[in-house]
């Protein structure tokens, strides 16, 4: 479905993301896992063509999505939550939800879209309550149910979430998790998942890779990585290191 | 002419060129919001929508209402090809670069001005008739009226357009926060297009509105521009609701001062306004932390 080759991405002289190749199956959700700074986010950007790789290639489907500006790989069907929520703060929550299905305003029409808003606010009730509020008011937990609503306004078929856990309590994020294995399910939307909370999002996702420094230095299976040592003491935080390794 | 009288006709011939200035200045606000730049090509925009205006309806004979439309396209177009020619080609300008280029290309639209029309002054028709009304003893001319009723539907408008359409809560939306914004699926450039479009239709509607009773010539644009850029910035940049305000409070103010100090400080009384408001106000009338948070057409 979504396929990196070889992926080198540079800020200005430095050089972040070096030879990153990972691929998401169709319907699949795979983890991206990593410390801070170590390029997960540019990962994600550099699929949207926010920082476009300098060499190396992306594949979606058949195309080569490697150069294309970020609004045409939306067109495409990629969406992302971006880290941070990036809301619009002047506009309401429906104008979020509008917005969001804005590549779609004149393929599927008004009706289609109100019902997909309609499911959202069910998916999340709490933006039901604040739909005509400004989203700049909501909280920050709002903010972020706000940003995933509106990604999935725009019906991707491959989802990039950046922390969507960031800033949710406990419960809030367990149905995030739960939404997005239900969209998987139901729709089979792909995921691509960036998390700090390294253990729900394995526990969620069917595959994972860890990225430090810009690099892939480890991928498998959910299972395999939960059951790494390396993965367990530097992510999941059991502390079963000898003191003497 | 009595006390009262008098002070209603200053308000009048304030609250006519403070819509001029309140026009521009929302042409300001918008490239502001699109693009972060001052566009100071801007006041152009006006000199040509009262230059074009006068060769379709004086020279060709095109009726008042078609000429005005055409007036507005030609401008908007004139703004869009600006933008694609001079903005669009660069690659990650700085904003200093960007606003030396609006300069170039408010010397370029003047020197083209005077090649085409001349250097001589123009007029227009007023759009009904120059009777003046007289009420509470002031002559109004109809032309004020035509100019408050257009303010009032420019802004009626725009905000309907903002707030009621896709098109124009997607500008909002990039005006923002732009990568966001691309992310799910507008292209910011064009927006950008979009604004500039926009912005000159603004300017164009002013210099058309304002050519009957001020007259216009090639090198009128840049002193209406920058009375513009006071109320822009006066009203809190990027606010254009701000601008509106402050561009009748800029007219009221100059016609006042001009009307009872002399009108040989008229063109200081907008930056000193503008000065004023700043010195006790640095984010302008309507500008402030919350509002820039919450930034608005
Ligand atoms: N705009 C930028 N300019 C320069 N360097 C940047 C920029 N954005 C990120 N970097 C650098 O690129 C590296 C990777 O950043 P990135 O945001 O991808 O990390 P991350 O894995 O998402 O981290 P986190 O978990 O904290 O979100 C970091 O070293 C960071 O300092
Ligand atoms: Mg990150």
């Amino acid at each position: 479905m979504l396929r990196l080759q070889n992926i080198n991405t540079y800020y200005g002289d430095i050089h972040v993301l070096k030879n990153v190749s990972l691929h998401v199956a169709e319907g699949e959700i795979v983890a991206l896992i990593g410390a801070n700074g170590a390029g997960k986010t540019t990962i994600l950007n550099t699929i949207c063509g926010i920082t476009p790789a300098a060499s190396g290639s992306i594949l979606y489907g058949g195309d080569d999505i490697t150069q294309l500006p970020p609004d045409r790989i939306v067109h495409k069907g990629i969406a992302q939550v971006p880290e941070g929520r990036q809301i619009f703060p002047p506009l309401t929550v429906i104008d979020h939800l509008q917005l969001g299905a804005y590549i779609r305003y004149r393929t599927d029409g008004k009706d289609a879209i109100a019902q997909d808003i309609e499911r959202m606010l069910i998916l999340f009730p709490r933006l039901r309550e604040r739909q005509h509020q400004y989203a700049g008011t909501l909280s920050g937990g709002e903010q972020q149910m706000l940003a995933i609503a509106r990604a999935l306004m725009s019906r991707p078929r491959v989802l990039l979430l950046d922390e969507p856990s960031m800033g949710l309590a406990p419960l809030v994020v367990q149905d995030i998790f739960t939404t997005i294995a239900r969209l998987r399910d139901e729709q089979r939307t792909t995921v691509l998942l960036v998390e700090q909370n390294a253990k729900a999002a394995l526990n969620c996702a069917d595959r994972g890779y860890v990225v430090e420094t810009g690099k892939i230095m480890l991928e498998g299976t959910a299972q395999e990585l939960r059951e790494n040592h390396e993965v367990q003491r530097a992510y999941l935080g059991r502390q079963k290191r000898p003191i003497w390794e | 002419m009595s006390e009262l009288s008098q002070i209603v006709q200053f308000l009048c011939t304030g609250v006519t060129i403070g819509s001029i200035y309140a026009m521009v200045g929302m042409g300001f606000t918008m490239i502001y919001n699109a693009t972060g730049i001052i566009n100071f090509a801007q006041g152009e925009f006006v000199m040509l929508g009262g230059l074009i205006m006068v060769s379709l309806t004086s020279s060709a004979h095109i009726p008042m209402p078609l000429g005005f439309f055409i007036t507005v396209i030609c401008v908007m177009l004139i703004g869009a090809l600006f933008e694609r020619c001079a903005i669009y080609p660069l690659k990650k300008p700085s904003v200093l670069t960007l606003i030396i280029i609006t300069l170039a290309g408010s010397i370029i639209a003047k020197g083209v001005a005077m090649l085409v029309w001349g250097k001589q002054t123009y007029s227009l028709p007023h759009f009904s008739g120059d009777t003046p009304l007289i009420i509470a003893g002031a002559a109004i001319l109809p032309q004020t009226l035509w100019i408050l009723g257009i303010l009032c539907c420019v802004v009626y408008g725009l905000s309907l357009f903002f707030n009621r359409t896709m098109l124009g809560k997607a500008m909002r939306a990039c005006a923002v926060n732009p990568i966001a914004a691309s992310l799910i699926g507008i292209n910011v450039r064009y927006m950008v297009l979009l604004s500039f479009a926009l912005s000159a239709a603004l300017g164009a509607v002013a210099g058309i509105c304002i050519t009957p009773m001020l007259l216009m010539e090639f090198d009128r644009g840049a002193l209406l521009g920058l009375k513009g850029f006071c109320a822009a910035a006066l009203g809190g940049l990027g606010h254009s609701g701000g601008a509106v305000v402050a561009g009748l409070l800029i007219g009221i103010f100059e016609s006042f001062g001009s009307g009872y100090l002399s009108s040989a400080y008229k063109d200081a009384i907008a930056l000193i306004v503008l000065l004023a408001v700043l010195l006790l106000r640095p984010s302008g009338l309507f500008g402030s932390v919350e509002q820039n948070k919450l930034k608005d057409f």
